[in-house]
């Protein structure tokens, strides 16, 4: 029979099978997706509701998506939009968002995108915090 | 376009920001709802207050 001291050491040696990464690059490229992969369903829509949810307002303001690194705070931007994953990446593609920021709307836009992308890399950080065994 | 007020977009990102704060930085979903409607309520009040102490100096 196992004691407790040897049930957590199974537990711990558990969480760490397998790649533990696939749940932060998951989140990552697409926002929930590490925490629909740990079965943290309702966490997992709620993010990606507010993720999504945020990318898309941004672009309906019409934001601007970052595309060079010419400048030390455009490159900020830049890694702030990459935080989004794929979204950046269809986005871009697409060609969604502003050439030019003209508008107020369009600054507040902007702002959201980058946010999103922050909020993003939060989410599929604490996805790998839940796979390592870090947090409940 | 969507061209929301200022205050309709201090709240949808206080919204869209709280609910991911409260998800990510705490463990129970109690705890959860509660950082998550504290956070809402210190982004949308600090706008308040910066929003009046700005209308004040400009004055």
């Amino acid at each position: 029979m196992a004691t407790e001291p040897d049930k957590s050491a199974g537990a711990q040696k558990d969480s760490q099978q397998g790649f533990v990464y696939l749940p932060l690059i998951a989140g990552w490229l697409v926002p929930g997706a590490g925490h629909f992969l740990l079965r943290k369903w309702c966490r997992g829509a709620l993010l990606a509701a507010s993720i999504v949810g945020m990318f898309a307002i941004g672009l309906a303001m019409q934001g601007k998506l970052y595309a060079g690194a010419h400048d030390p705070l455009v490159l900020l931007g830049l890694a702030g939009d990459l935080g989004n994953g794929l979204l950046y990446i269809v986005g871009r593609v697409l060609g969604l968002g502003a050439d030019q920021v003209q508008v107020t709307t369009a600054d507040y836009g902007t702002k959201f995108i980058v946010v999103a992308g922050l909020l993003n890399v939060i989410a599929a950080v604490d996805a790998h915090n839940l796979r390592t065994g870090r947090k409940a | 376009m969507f061209r929301p007020s200022h205050f309709a977009a201090v709240v949808l990102f206080a919204l869209f920001a709280s609910v991911v704060f409260g998800i990510t930085q705490r463990e129970t979903p109690r705890r959860m709802i509660r950082y998550g409607i504290y956070c809402f309520a210190l982004f949308v009040g600090s706008a308040i207050l910066v929003s009046w102490v700005m209308f004040l100096i400009a004055r």
